[in-house]
């Protein structure tokens, strides 16, 4: 069968408030083989997320251990973290997080750029990367230039242009009307038939359920199936 | 990610706040350019001094009396100049007067000597002949014009044979010089020569304060003017009482007081280059904390530590130098628009230009290393969390 793609097992990771020590992330166990479509779900402070932190290697675990693609990340330096977060991982987020002053192509070559990769090269792979998600027109337009959903399909190409292993996506609908949603989570549903990994991270049932597979999160412990 | 790329999106941050950007290099701008103009004001001013000191020969020993109760007079310069290792001596008796003629007239440096004295500061005479020892014998009330003077008072007319009124009296032009140019007040083109004891009348003097010898060559200024020295300490006891220096001297005090000045300039320009610095390092703080999230993006993304770090220290080093290109332009036009205004000499020394600008570079990434290592530090959690 297919590989497993992310491995935690134990994962810890505690906040001090004042007094009071909250568990974000309690003993957290969670496989997720390649190819695979995982949406998490949960209210606000459950904790998803400090877990999509922890799994964008954005966050070191206090606890626990995680293995990404292959690769133990749990005890690794930030400049380790850099390097993983720049070849295995593709983020999208809520609000696009684009860089203004950057047209979309260069916005979405900037993984590349990071990697050391020829301008030339670069450039046909990010222009490559705005075909799939049907923007190359608009490849010299500025973000502010674009709608909500052009945006986030911008964004989409940016985490493409890696060629990460996995998609991370934080409530990737969260700011879009609900056509415009559609539209982006059909896009990820097609990237995900191509055999790409995506974890969806969302509050919102409905898009959670176009997932093939939906886990839930509640005061940083994990079960499988909706339940919130 | 190669450093091209990272000048060409600093680059594109500085095109980005023209307005802020330009403000931040002001201070750089102001230090380098002041640096350059002053610089080269002052290395002219000096080049103009040497060059003024050299243009009256080397040979030249000049002798100042200070001692005004007993008087030096012609009998004594005739002693002066049996000494050893002396040529010829002129005496100078300087004061200013009134030039006339018609209704042009002209407040200049009147100077009473013989006819030595032309050989003597390395003059030439352009038209007519200058003050000779029978002028100077009968009192003879003949005047020699500087070029300068001589154009004032008769534009282009030849003033040969004409005649001038010095402070009312009438006086015959005999000759006039070729300009020779010269600084500190004392050109010898905006001056007039009359015999020795025509001008002790004129100024109300009769003793000498001030003389010029030559020496016979170059070899012998030393021993000339110790000889010099050892006939006026016959007449007067107190060293202090008279002064004997030759041009080296006088090119050495000069040169020491222009150097002072230089370098005083040069730390007052160097002061607003520092105040530039920390006007760039206080921008590039702003902008660190304006573009927090972008930092995030950036790190999530895959941008190290080194990277962002790079991202805004090449930006404070493009902005200061960028600043300091625009600083040796207007500097080096500054100094022109001195030297067409004014009048004076400027020199322009390429090595301090680079080094202006070099430092402007020094000051540019001294002063970015403090922002770039804050945003470098940035937690990419917290960074994109910001709104």
């Amino acid at each position: 069968m297919s590989e497993v793609m992310i491995s935690m097992s134990k994962i810890e990771k505690t906040y001090k408030l004042g007094d009071n020590i909250v568990h974000a992330l309690d003993h957290i166990d969670l496989t997720i083989e390649e190819g695979a479509f995982v949406s998490i779900v949960g209210p606000s402070g459950s904790g998803k997320s400090t877990l999509m932190n922890m799994m964008g290697c954005l966050d070191k675990p206090d606890g626990g251990e995680y293995t990404l693609g292959g690769s133990h990340i749990d005890r690794l330096k930030d400049r380790d973290l850099a390097e993983i977060r720049n070849r295995k991982i593709g983020f999208i987020f809520q609000n696009f997080n684009l860089l203004g002053k950057l047209t979309a192509v260069e916005n979405v070559e900037m993984p590349l750029l990071y990697r050391g990769v020829k301008a030339k090269i670069r450039r046909a792979r990010a222009l490559e990367c705005l075909k799939l998600v049907g923007l190359e027109e608009r490849a010299t337009h500025l973000p502010n230039q674009l709608s909500g959903g052009q945006q986030q399909r911008v964004a989409i190409a940016r985490a493409l242009a890696g060629e990460p292993q996995i998609l991370l996506a934080d409530e990737p609908t969260g700011a879009l009307d609900s056509k415009t949603s559609e539209d982006i989570m059909k896009l990820l549903t097609t990237l995900n038939n191509s055999g790409r990994t995506i974890v969806l991270i969302t509050h919102d049932l409905n898009v959670a359920r176009k997932a093939k597979r939906t886990v839930s999160i509640r005061d940083g412990r994990l079960q499988e199936g909706e339940h919130i | 990610m190669n450093l091209f790329t990272s000048i060409k999106m600093a680059a594109r941050n500085i095109r980005g706040n023209k307005m802020r950007s330009f403000l931040t290099m002001l201070g750089i701008i102001i230090g380098v350019s002041s640096v350059i103009a002053l610089l080269a004001i002052g290395q002219g001013s000096s080049k103009s001094v040497t060059d003024s000191v050299n243009s009256l020969g080397t040979n030249l020993i000049t002798v100042n009396i200070t001692n005004t109760d007993t008087h030096f007079t012609m009998d004594n310069l005739k002693e002066v100049k049996q000494a050893t290792g002396v040529k010829s001596v002129a005496p100078v008796l300087s004061g200013r007067s009134t030039l006339r003629n018609g209704s042009t007239n002209s407040q200049v440096s009147v100077t009473g000597t013989t006819s030595s004295y032309l050989s003597i500061r390395q003059l030439t005479v352009k038209q007519g002949r200058f003050v000779s020892s029978l002028d100077e014998k009968f009192r003879q009330k003949i005047v020699v014009l500087g070029s300068d003077l001589a154009t004032t008072l008769f534009e282009n007319e030849s003033p040969i044979d004409k005649k001038v009124l010095i402070d009312g009296e009438s006086y015959l032009v005999v000759g006039v010089l070729n300009s020779k140019g010269g600084s500190m007040g004392s050109s010898s083109d905006d001056a007039a020569f009359l015999p020795f004891s025509t001008a002790q009348r004129l100024i109300g003097t009769t003793y000498i304060t001030q003389f010029y010898a030559q020496a016979e060559s170059q070899d012998s200024v030393n021993w000339a003017m110790a000889g010099i020295s050892r006939v006026l300490s016959q007449t007067y006891s107190d060293s202090d009482d008279y002064s004997v220096v030759n041009q080296q001297d006088v090119m050495e005090a000069m040169s020491s007081v222009t150097s002072t000045m230089t370098m005083l300039l040069a730390g007052i320009a160097g002061i607003s280059l520092l105040v530039g610095g920390i006007g760039i390092m206080n921008i590039m703080l702003v902008s660190v904390t304006e573009r927090t999230r972008e930092i995030g993006i950036r790190k999530a993304i895959g941008a190290k530590r080194k990277d962002i770090m790079l991202q805004f220290l090449i930006e404070a080093a493009v902005l200061s130098m960028l600043g300091g290109l625009c600083g040796v332009g207007i500097g080096i036009l500054a100094a022109k628009i001195y030297a067409l205004a004014v009048g004076g000499t400027i020199v322009y020394s390429l090595p301090i230009m680079a080094a202006a600008f070099l430092f402007s570079a020094v000051v540019g990434i001294v002063f970015g290393v403090f922002p770039a290592y804050k945003a470098s530090k940035l937690n990419p959690i917290e960074a994109l969390r910001m709104e």
